[in-house]
């Protein structure tokens, strides 16, 4: 029996959409790379909220601009987020993230820089900031089930013992959570490719099977666009080819054993789009590890399970990124980064059930409350998908 | 001791999950799926996380690991050497 079922409860936030989340951050948004200076400004007055800077949001258009209002406007509305106070250059776009956000019914308040300057921004910006902290800081945690516990994966820094046990155990838990009503996703279009045939078998119906194609196929026409050779070194990664992976076609064999054996893909999604229900969900994602979590937090994820191998070290500022590693020599290495050890089961000292569990444990302790490795060694990567050049 | 694994008894080549795999050690490799265990020789070092060939293959062999095909031989293979970037390479891009 494993250690969740249809019952399993934890401790959660719930916010004014109904939604559920693991933490209660109080983030300033910029708009724009321009606005990171007061943004930062603000969280360094206001001891407890947490800027998000990124280096985007100036000149972009079409489904570019779209993506970037879709990124920082589902980054408020995660559920992990309490409260957002916005800053941008001007007032047009700050208030099309604020609004975004308002939809959801979280507060949310914007400021546009020009006509102010750096100096009456932050000061009003800090005023807003103090008293969504000190409102949020009232809110309890209430008992929420199971079902309502959004989980997304993505690995890197992959090796081989990635494929057969990191993974592996993300994919038992993933099993499991389905069985129980969650909502999932995984992604990494380019890193699916050799083991696009396994997945097409794994889609609930030929509609979800014809758009995951879609999806896969337009993200090789943009590669075979752009290769100057077999992107060795780049998919594989250095890192990866360290490691002892050799082609994208064992990559890829390896990072979709993170679905598991049973569960079928439900649905798929555009980046940063929302799920509208539960099941697994395919994201078309760069295989880049911040761009594909940065992007499972905008979907409104509240958890995140990061399989590694060499080591990746990354975390996300409001995502909690849960490491699970099978490689000894990483686990003894890089200790201070690693969640969960599944490598017993290279050694035939724990089944797949039990490391299954061992991370479904964590992934517990962590809705609950516990601070994950990368919070606590604040690793906050943001990094927003860009599709083109700006205008 | 695993100081193999390979997921299907089709594989052609096998993962070293332990660290210090020297040249003529006689090893265990534990077949996942079918959960059994078989012999090989390592006639080279293998790095931990690398692969070792389990036969002979020869350039244009497809290359067999979770029973799918993983890429190409492009130098020749011996069963119980290193097999890698250096001797294998992707069918895609």
């Amino acid at each position: 029996m494993s250690v969740i079922s249809k019952s399993t409860k934890f401790w959660g936030y719930r916010r004014q959409n109904g939604r559920v989340g693991v933490r209660n951050h109080v983030i300033i948004l910029p708009v724009d790379d321009l606005s990171n200076a007061a943004a930062e400004a603000v969280a360094n007055n206001i001891k407890g909220t947490l800027a998000i800077p990124h280096p985007y949001g100036r000149l972009q258009f079409g489904a570019d601009l779209a993506l970037h209002f879709r990124t920082l406007i589902g980054t408020g509305c995660n559920p992990n987020v309490a409260a957002v106070v916005v800053i941008g250059i001007e007032d047009g776009w700050t208030k099309r993230v604020v609004d975004g956000i308002a939809a959801s019914g979280k507060p949310v308040v914007g400021f546009g820089i020009e006509g102010h300057g750096d100096h009456e921004t932050i000061m009003r910006a800090s005023k807003a900031a103090r008293a969504f902290l000190q409102d949020a800081s009232e809110l309890h945690r209430v008992e929420c089930n199971i079902s309502e516990l959004w989980v997304s994966t993505k690995c890197g820094e992959s090796d081989t013992t990635s494929g057969c046990g990191a993974n592996p155990t993300v994919g038992n838990a993933f099993d499991k959570l389905y069985d129980v009503g969650s909502t999932l996703v995984f992604g990494e279009t380019s890193e699916i490719t050799g083991g696009e045939k396994v997945l097409i078998e794994r889609c609930r119906t030929p509609k979800v099977a014809e758009e995951f194609m879609g999806m896969f196929n337009r993200y090789q026409d943009m590669i075979n666009r752009h290769k100057t050779d077999d992107l060795s070194e780049s998919q594989p990664t250095k890192g990866n080819i360290a490691g002892g992976l050799t082609t994208i076609e064992e990559k890829a064999m390896g990072n979709i054993q993170k679905i598991g054996k049973k569960c079928m893909i439900d649905g798929v999604l555009d980046k940063a789009e929302i799920p509208t229900g539960p099941g697994l969900w395919f994201m078309d994602s760069s295989s880049a590890a911040a761009e594909m979590v940065t992007l499972c937090a905008a979907s409104g994820f509240a958890v995140h399970f990061f399989p590694t191998g060499q080591g990746n070290v990354i975390g996300n500022p409001i995502l909690p990124v849960i490491k699970i590693c099978a490689n000894p020599r990483t686990v003894r290495t890089m200790s201070e980064h690693i969640d969960v050890d599944s490598s017993g089961l290279l050694q035939r000292e724990m089944v797949l059930d039990q490391v299954g569990d061992k991370l479904l444990e964590m992934m517990l302790r962590t809705a609950n409350g516990r601070l994950t490795a990368a919070e606590a060694l604040g690793h906050r990567e943001f990094v927003l998908t860009r599709l083109y050049e700006s205008a | 001791m695993i100081h193999f694994v390979l997921h299907e008894a089709k594989d052609t080549v096998a993962v070293a999950v332990v660290e210090g795999i020297k040249a003529g050690a006689d090893l265990t490799a534990w077949i996942m799926d079918d959960d059994k265990q078989i012999s090989i020789r390592a006639l080279q070092d293998i790095p931990i996380g690398h692969k070792i060939a389990l036969k002979d293959m020869a350039v244009g062999d497809t290359v067999f690991k979770y029973g799918t095909d993983i890429g190409k031989v492009v130098a020749p293979i011996k069963a119980g050497e290193h097999a890698h970037v250096h001797n294998i390479k992707t069918k895609r891009w």
